[in-house]
């Protein structure tokens, strides 16, 4: 398996720098987006996209062991709560009243 | 490469991930409603546990950070869930917040 050592660090680079890339988008959403139920799409689509990049590079550089599985067990559990959250956080808006952002309002 | 990967680009992402959850706080502390600031927090515990696998891949000892990160993604889940089920029969009153 001598390939392997030589190609994880480079890729494990890629994928990180374009986690960082989605990270950078889903902050900026988060920032820019006028309303709750807009934002919820900032916070769950586009940053559980970026974790999952950071975290295969992280699994990639982490190589054959067991590490690798918990980083992957890691992975599968923030992409199970994080749309969760989202869902009760603009579920509990809805049912609390909340109006959605409208051209009117801007 | 090996060096500069470890010493240098690993603890980079990690700056930049702490830097990223200043707009998460941005939203927290000035979000108009108090869903906002759930959103926020949710956005920050995400960037939290992605900021100690990082910290243990720069330390050489993820083996044991990656079972912190695993414990606080539940409680994550777990607090949140509490607070949305406590928001959701609040009613109207909360919209006097806007």
């Amino acid at each position: 398996m001598q390939w392997i050592d030589v190609v994880k660090e480079p890729a494990a680079f890629v994928l990180m720098l374009i986690g960082l890339f989605f990270l950078v988008v889903a902050a900026i959403g988060v920032l820019r987006l006028p309303d709750v139920y807009t934002r919820s799409h900032a916070v769950s689509l586009t940053d559980s996209l970026g974790a999952f990049f950071v975290l295969t590079g992280l699994a990639l550089y982490a190589g054959i062991s067991l590490v690798l599985v918990k980083i992957l067990a890691v992975l599968v559990l923030l992409y199970l709560i994080n749309p969760a959250i989202a869902h009760l956080t603009v579920r509990a808006a809805h049912r609390s009243g909340l109006k959605p952002w409208s051209r009117e309002d801007a | 490469m090996k060096e500069f990967f470890l010493t240098g680009f690993i603890p980079g992402v990690g700056v930049g991930i702490a830097l990223l959850s200043a707009a998460y706080l941005y939203r927290v502390l000035r979000g108009p409603t108090i869903f906002d600031r759930m959103l926020g927090l949710n956005g920050i515990s995400t960037k939290v546990i992605l900021l100690l696998l990082v910290i243990g891949t720069a330390n050489g000892r993820v083996g044991m950070f990656v079972d912190i990160a695993l414990g606080y993604a539940l409680l994550n889940l777990v607090g949140s869930l509490a607070i949305a089920k406590y928001l959701e029969h609040q009613g109207d009153a909360l919209n006097a917040m806007d």
